[in-house]
């Protein structure tokens, strides 16, 4: 039985459709513009959680956990503590969730990691000692069992986290997505929050497959801020496909000679495009909310859950 | 077979310029490319020579080999007669080679004149060796349809596959090196784990699959490793 320790797992259990931000802190110790983002997150009143990355890609950035946990203090937003199993063995995994559990942090999404070397650190040793599923094991027997892997008693109260994994809608075959989905679900995952996924029907061919498997699901969408971005997702990152009409339609924009008028197109359009999408997937009963990664592009984030919502 | 790579010879100068006398020992194991009594032959030569070059004239090399270099016993019966006058022993066999000779021999000063890269398999017509087993102590292969994760897989992760498979293939390319160590070219390879879901599919059995495989043990490969033999 799932119990709610995080306002993200509450609003789910209580039946509403939930929304989370995603917030990407740099190589850097100052967390001003990303917290300036998670404030407008906030004010929005419809962002439950925002994620917060771990080293994302492998380029070393300041540690998630504290990034997580200033950018609560400071802002209110709850934050989804992202935990990769690249760079951390796993006394190094306990410690930093005892530590995350002390600091009031109370989503883990639990993440194998992208491979160290596409990174920024290629020379560093990659370390896998468990891999995400493992990871959800673990996180798993802190909370419900107040032990370790190996076993060993945590002592005095048991730390709370709600445990989320990832998911890629666009895997084919989709069988070997799933299978690995129930794998995670079996050993403790709760929520699942989706790779990028921009055709509607990608996420709705997903749902159905998943709609047996008691978790909840988070589909991920990426509104991007120029045609560039977009182009890249579309020729860069692998087995993400982009519909050719909605590059198109962001191509035509992005010609527009003057700025702000180009600026708010884009706005426009994204807000058109992700609502509609938003608005098919919402009706799938395995759908439980959408994650937005809206990274470094906040504003757009709170007029398109509005249009979606039809507020 | 156990895949080493010839040091530079530069390298291998650099270690025996200071001595006079040098038995280089070939290995008849299990190194690939084979390291036996010719290629022995071959090194005391170019040594020889090499010394020459860089001024040094009354360097002698005489060449041997024998069954197998990871032996204490072969190695202490067979060398033992042929150690007279020698001040340094050049090891052609793999790492575990030149430390048992270290072992053995523990007054004579022994050097590699390979690097050990790992255990692994030819591909006769492409001329590439591929990494095949990390002697890991866990052997899943009766569990994966024959194909190991913890070499096969970057990550060598035991709940595949991961995020970075796209149409079956790793999202890291893989660098094919040169004895020095640099990156002669990157090719794409096969996902391990989409190849263990496609093996276990045809075989009926993704049940195997889908089963949660929890942490290994790392104790059981953690170096060094010691194994009774019963």
């Amino acid at each position: 039985m799932v119990q709610a320790f995080s306002n993200l797992m509450r609003n789910i259990l209580d039946g509403r459709f939930v929304y989370t931000g995603e917030l990407e802190p740099h190589k850097s110790i100052d967390l001003s513009e990303v917290i300036s983002w998670a404030k407008t997150l906030k004010e929005t009143g419809r962002v439950v959680a925002a994620n917060v990355t771990d080293n994302p890609k492998s380029v070393g950035a300041i540690s998630s956990l504290v990034a997580s946990y200033i950018i609560q203090r400071e802002t209110g937003l709850e934050t989804i503590y992202q935990l990769r199993c690249s760079d951390r063995n796993r006394l190094a995994l306990i410690s930093d969730l005892l530590g995350a559990a002390a600091l009031g942090i109370r989503n883990v999404l639990a993440l194998t990691g992208d491979y160290v070397r596409q990174g920024d650190t290629p020379t560093a040793m990659p370390v896998y000692d468990l891999d995400g599923t493992q990871l959800v094991d673990l996180i798993h027997r802190m909370v419900y069992e107040g032990k370790d892997i190996d076993g060993n008693e945590i002592h005095g109260p048991r730390p709370q986290f709600n445990i989320g994994a990832a998911a890629n809608p666009n895997f084919k075959p989709l069988e070997v997505e799933v299978l690995k989905i129930e794998r995670k679900a079996e050993v403790g995952a709760e929520f699942f929050q989706t790779q990028v996924v921009f055709d509607a029907n990608v996420a709705l061919d997903f749902l159905d497959a998943v709609k047996h498997i008691n978790a909840a699901f988070l589909i991920g969408i990426f509104p991007p801020r120029s045609y560039a971005q977009a182009e890249y997702f579309a020729k860069y990152v692998p087995g993400v496909q982009v519909p050719a009409e909605f590059l198109e339609n962001l191509k035509k924009i992005s010609e527009i000679p003057d700025k702000k008028e180009r600026r708010k197109k884009i706005d426009e359009y994204n807000i058109e495009y992700f609502s509609d999408f938003i608005k098919a997937v919402k009706k799938k009963p395995s759908c439980k909310g959408i994650h937005i990664m809206a990274v470094g592009y906040p504003e757009v984030v709170g007029p398109l859950i509005e249009r979606a919502e039809g507020l | 077979m156990i895949v080493v790579k010839e040091k530079p010879l530069d390298e291998i100068l650099s270690f025996l310029l200071p001595y006079n006398h040098i038995l280089v020992v070939g290995c008849d194991g299990c190194t690939q490319p084979p390291r036996g009594l010719r290629e022995a032959m071959t090194y005391a030569m170019l040594i020889e020579m090499g010394a020459k070059l860089k001024g040094k004239t009354n360097i002698k090399c005489r060449a041997t080999t024998i069954a197998k270099q990871c032996d204490n016993h072969i190695c202490s019966t067979t060398l033992i007669s042929q150690l007279e006058g020698v001040d340094a022993i050049l090891s052609l066999a793999c790492g575990i080679g030149v430390q048992t000779l270290v072992e053995v021999f523990p007054e004579i000063p022994v050097y590699p004149a390979q690097n050990t890269v790992f255990i692994g398999s030819q591909e006769r017509e492409g001329g590439i060796l591929h990494e095949k087993c990390k002697a890991c102590g866990e052997c899943l292969l009766g569990e994966t349809g024959g194909i190991c994760p913890i070499t096969n897989c970057p990550k060598g992760i035991l709940n595949g596959p991961c995020g970075g498979c796209v149409g079956g293939k790793c999202e890291v390319p893989f660098e094919i090196r040169d004895e020095t160590g640099k990156i002669v070219k990157t090719v794409a390879k096969d996902c391990a784990w989409y190849l263990i879901y496609q093996r276990l599919k045809k075989l009926n059995r993704l049940d195997l699959f889908r089963k949660y495989r929890p942490p290994r043990n790392r104790a059981i490969s953690s170096s060094p490793r010691l194994l009774e033999v019963v």
